[in-house]
């Protein structure tokens, strides 16, 4: 006999428990801290900072321990949080010509001014498993007097934009200047068409994986657009804020970004001579396939501005970049469907029972 | 984290979401863009609608929250908590007995008054979405009342199928404007959006709010000569009797034997109890 299907209530609280239990794992094994994570999991703690929208490592980093690794539900809960807090402020842009740099390297020349510091890189690693690792030693430093310098120690770290020296001989775009505040995604709804400035920030808070795949794609001819890294920086720059009651700014704090600017080609339109053009990338923390992804897509939405064709790629489609790069939208959209659905189903039944009686009528008469 | 604001939001943010339900029932059926924020349930859980039932509630207010018609599915009750747990709100299973109803799928079989509100979770705002993707587009065929694409589809409908096929979500012209998208609601509910009751639509992911204010035509889309049907299962609740109430069809054994039960469990239950005291 059919009972009301009750006690959903404690199915949850149930649910809950278990997950909790599951989180920790086995017991005998220690406990990670969240110290442990932001130091040792940087990487996976920049990515929630970025998609999370807030720059708190502490933070990003319980919520990659609450959310068992799951990165996109740390980001979920980054952003549930995030939505919570006051604002009081805006800082003063901040000045990536003033980054500390840890890393900078530029694709387009062999050497500039402030020169090419590799950094902190997985480039040139040969991925293989170093089980040194897994015995839980530390790994082994490369001989010679290879040590890690201290950050920001290449010189003076300060390192001049690359872009500027074609800038200089009028070889690259100049980018038109505002001091316009900037939309806020957060804070408006999403209307198009949307300015840069607007697709920058969803851009900068876009899943890395869809912002990755359209990137990919304007490189393998949909909407190709011929992209050199001329400079690709990551450091620390000092945030600063207007204090009214002090009349001037001051630095509240300082953050970690990865800066890319893309060269790219632009075979000039009917009112415009042949000039590079540029693609724009600025992420939180360490992020460097992200900022890459974004000053490519960057490019290519930016074709109605250049004079481009539309050439009906994915990736110039403003609508559809921005509509779909929020993974907390998207996964919440997509989950959803294994919430009840009783009642819309039951009415597709009737209706497709009614369908197939009034075809198998149709067909008993014909025949 | 104790010391969230009533009913979670920032008054900043209640207030921004208040403008948006003013415009919205100033322009009956007209999606009105808000900044939705984010909130601590997954964007298709509710997130509009509970940010709208959020900027509704006094503390004075009675909750009623719902899904597929039952209080006890796991994301209304879900919902129901986080109410009780951020604004200290009476909660009810009881149509009669809420100010403040907060629906996925479902409009309650019980007639609603003058002193509630209906508020809807919605998926997807844009009742022209599935046939123009974009929404440049979209708010353009609304500016224009430009609406012959709708009709085209259900007309191809009618001479494929031999009828309108779409069972839920079924579009509808408000006050002869607007076409609106009800939410994924049984077109048996369709009739009764015309009702006393305040009905407000809110879609997070989507940032739209929309209403229908009390006694604002709703007129489902259709033709002379295949006029509209509220249909639902040609049977009667096999627990309360009810013949007149949307059912829910249950597989109760592995031979896969039917059953049809009422969606509205509080519809449902009354009815039962009705019935037991008049045998008594």
């Amino acid at each position: 006999m059919y009972v009301a299907v009750k006690g959903g209530e404690k199915a949850i609280d149930a649910a809950h428990d278990w997950l909790a239990e599951e989180r920790r794992g086995d017991r005998a094994v220690a406990e990670l801290s969240v110290a442990q994570i932001r130091e040792q999991l940087a990487l996976a703690v920049n990515r929630v900072m970025a998609e999370g929208s807030l720059y708190d490592p502490d933070l990003a980093a319980l919520a990659i321990k609450q959310a068992r690794g799951d990165l996109i539900e740390a980001i979920f809960l980054i952003r549930a949080y995030r939505t919570t807090l006051p604002r009081f402020g805006a800082s003063a842009p901040v000045d990536t010509a003033d980054m500390i740099c840890d890393r900078r390297i530029s694709a387009t020349f062999k050497d500039a001014p402030g020169g090419q510091v590799l950094g902190p890189t997985f480039d040139y690693t040969h991925r293989l498993l170093d089980f040194a690792l897994a015995a839980e030693g530390e790994p082994g430093v490369s001989e010679g007097e290879a040590t890690a310098p201290a950050p920001g120690s290449a010189d003076s770290g300060k390192a001049p934009h690359i872009t500027e020296f074609l800038n200089k001989d009028g070889l690259i775009e100049v980018e038109p200047t505002s001091d316009d505040t900037p939309p806020d995604l957060t804070r408006e709804p999403l209307e198009f068409p949307a300015n840069r400035a607007l697709r920058l920030q969803s851009l900068t808070r876009g899943d890395e994986g869809f912002v990755l795949g359209m990137a990919y794609s304007t490189q393998r001819g949909y909407a190709r657009n011929h992209a050199f890294v001329g400079e690709l920086r990551i450091g620390t720059v000092a945030v600063e804020m207007d204090i009214p009651e002090l009349g001037f700014a001051i630095e509240i704090g300082e953050i970690e970004l990865t800066e890319c600017e893309t060269v790219n080609q632009f075979k000039g339109s009917k009112t415009e001579p042949p000039q590079f053009t540029r693609g724009y990338g600025l992420v939180f923390g360490q992020t460097e396939r992200k900022a890459i992804s974004m000053a490519l897509v960057d490019r290519a939405l930016r074709w109605q501005e250049l004079g481009e064709d539309n050439q009906g790629a994915p990736a110039q489609d403003e609508e559809f970049v921005l509509s779909h790069a929020d993974n907390i939208q998207a996964t919440g959209f997509l989950e959803h469907i294994k919430l009840p659905h009783y009642v819309d189903f039951q009415a597709e039944l009737q209706l497709i029972r009614r369908l197939r009686t009034e075809a198998t009528a149709g067909t008993e008469a014909g025949a | 984290m104790s010391d969230y604001n009533f009913a979670y939001l920032d008054e900043q943010t209640k207030r921004m979401i208040r403008r948006a339900l003013l415009k919205a029932v100033a322009i009956p059926g007209y999606q009105v863009p808000f900044a939705s924020r984010e909130m601590p349930m997954p964007y298709g859980w509710g997130t509009g609608g509970v940010q709208v039932t959020a900027a509704c509630l006094r503390p004075e207010d009675t909750l009623k929250v719902i899904d597929q018609g039952a209080d006890d599915t796991t994301n209304a009750i879900s919902i129901r908590k986080f109410f009780e747990r951020t604004a200290h709100v009476k909660v009810t299973t009881h149509t009669a007995e809420a100010t403040v109803i907060q629906t996925r799928h479902r409009i309650p079989e019980e007639p609603l008054t003058e002193d509630q509100i209906l508020v809807y979770q919605v998926p997807i705002p844009e009742p022209l979405r599935f046939l123009e993707p974009r929404e440049t587009e979209t708010r353009k065929m609304h500016a224009l009342e430009e609406y012959g694409l709708m009709h085209v589809k259900l007309y191809e409908d009618i001479a494929r199928h031999g009828e309108i096929a779409t069972s839920y979500a079924y579009p509808v012209k408000v006050e002869g404007r607007y076409v609106m998208d009800p939410s994924p609601i049984p077109k048996f509910d369709n009739p009764k959006m015309e009702m006393a009751a305040l009905q407000l639509f809110g879609a997070g992911r989507e940032q739209r709010i929309y209403a229908i204010p009390p006694y604002t035509e709703v007129v489902s889309l259709d033709f002379e000569d295949h006029p509209f049907v509220a249909s639902k299962a040609d049977h009667s609740c096999e627990l309360c009797g009810a013949d007149n109430a949307y059912l829910d069809e249950v597989i109760i054994d592995d031979a896969g034997e039917r059953m049809f039960v009422c969606s509205d469990t509080d519809y449902c239950e009354s009815r039962r109890a009705t019935q037991q005291e008049d045998a008594a």
